[in-house]
């Protein structure tokens, strides 16, 4: 009854007050409450939540550290390679120009003796040909000669006069000679 | 004037903005004893719920590529540590849990007392007060317990001229046992009277004259509420902090 009215009286004063917060009846209960939800909140917090979050931000960085190192490495590699293509490049191209150029020296060695020997062959050939010439030049030069001959002892002997035959044909010797 | 005395006349012994405030058993009637499950206690568990429920159940994948939930608890976690880390230092990071317990618990209470019909648990100027004075004993306490009589260097400005020492140890004095008065009243303060001024709104609204006005003053204050809301508990953590570094480093 007593602990009633003095609610009531509680109630009354709290109104006129305007502010239940005021109201000191209700202060250990809520202290009381206050305290066992800190204590959970405190126990959830320090011993699941907190280590469990910071595990997961720690993997995180370890996981974005490993993949920044990764990436390092991968971007090493392409330089790498990359210089590895352009020395091979470099070397594919030297080795081209070598094969060129022995290439070309073979050529002009092939070429520098199949025109020495078409010289040759040409040479040989012409020299056939004068000597053809000179033989055939001789055997006109001979027959013209003996047509000389004839043509002066029947000239002569036209003329009346048994002429020698060896003084004509050293006189048309002498003749083709001038 | 006379719209609005009629008003105040018919909606004021109907709705009274402070009612909301007032604790009440769960089951039943009669008096509150110290065990008695009220609406404080509900509101409270629900804190207990919806922080299990964010910071346990939403990282339960330990993702590398977190969930939402996830990422909210681990920005919540970020802002804490980077607040304690600037704030106290890194020998602060030790009591890193504690502050994080009253941050979550604050912030937590906070936007619960938002839902319409619920009940403020930080409201309560008890609840403030017990949080406040906790931080208040623990701090002395751990700068006594870390430097000794030294822990008193921080009410002696050794920078001021010799003379006005004395007086300022005094002020010094007044004003860090003045600490947690502050510190809880603000806290207190701030949430009753945004939820207090959303409720003469409401009672306004009972007058179809002036209800269009009252109704926008509703959803003005229920934002400005929520800045506050997240605001106070940020205020409180920070200055948490800063008392956390007079007791780590007292020296002025």
């Amino acid at each position: 009854m007593t602990t009633a009215t003095t609610e009531a009286a509680g109630h009354a004063a709290e109104s006129a007050a305007g502010m239940p917060q005021l109201d000191i009846s209700t202060f250990p209960n809520q202290i009381f409450w206050l305290a066992v939800t800190l204590v959970l909140i405190y126990l959830i917090l320090s011993r699941i939540a907190l280590p469990r979050i910071e595990a997961v931000l720690a993997e995180r960085q370890g996981t974005i550290t490993g993949d920044l190192a990764a990436a390092e490495e991968l971007k090493q590699k392409a330089v790498e390679a990359e210089e590895a293509y352009n020395k091979a490049l470099a070397d594919a191209r030297a080795e081209a120009n070598r094969i060129v150029a022995e290439t070309r020296a073979d050529i002009q060695a092939e070429l520098d003796e199949a025109i020495a020997r078409a010289d040759a062959e040409i040479a040989a050939r012409s020299a056939e040909s004068e000597k053809a010439i000179a033989e055939i030049r001789a055997s006109a030069q001979e027959a013209v000669k003996e047509v000389a001959v004839d043509t002066a002892k029947e000239i002569v002997a036209a003329f009346g006069v048994k002429a020698d035959a060896r003084a004509i044909a050293a006189a048309v010797t002498q003749r083709m000679k001038g | 004037m006379a719209a609005e005395a009629d008003m105040m006349e018919a909606s004021g012994p109907a709705i009274d903005p402070m009612y909301q405030f007032t604790l009440k058993p769960l089951f039943g009637e009669g008096p509150i004893h110290w065990y008695t499950p009220t609406n404080a206690t509900l509101w409270m568990g629900i804190a207990v719920l919806a922080i299990i429920g964010l910071l346990v159940f939403g990282t339960r994948r330990r993702a590398i590529v977190p969930s939402h939930t996830q990422s909210v608890a681990e920005l919540a976690y970020g802002f804490v540590y980077q607040m304690v880390r600037d704030v106290a230092g890194k020998e602060g990071v030790k009591y890193f849990p504690y502050i994080m317990t009253l941050f979550i618990f604050i912030i937590f209470t906070n936007f619960l007392g938002l839902i319409p019909m619920s009940f403020s648990v930080t409201s309560q100027i008890a609840v403030t007060a017990v949080l406040a004075v906790l931080v208040f004993v623990s701090v002395t306490l751990l700068g006594f317990y870390l430097h000794g009589v030294k822990f008193l260097g921080l009410f002696w400005v050794s920078q001021a001229p010799l003379a006005l020492r004395p007086v300022l140890a005094i002020i010094e004095i007044i004003s860090y046992f003045v600490r947690p008065v502050s510190h809880s009243i603000r806290l207190a303060g701030n949430v009753m009277a945004g939820h207090a001024v959303i409720e003469v709104f409401a009672s306004f609204a009972a007058s179809a004259l002036i209800a269009p006005i009252a109704m926008v003053g509703i959803v003005a204050m229920f934002g400005m509420d929520v800045l506050v809301a997240f605001i106070q508990a940020y205020v409180f953590t920070i200055l948490t902090c800063v008392y956390l570094k007079d007791a780590l480093h007292p020296s002025h």
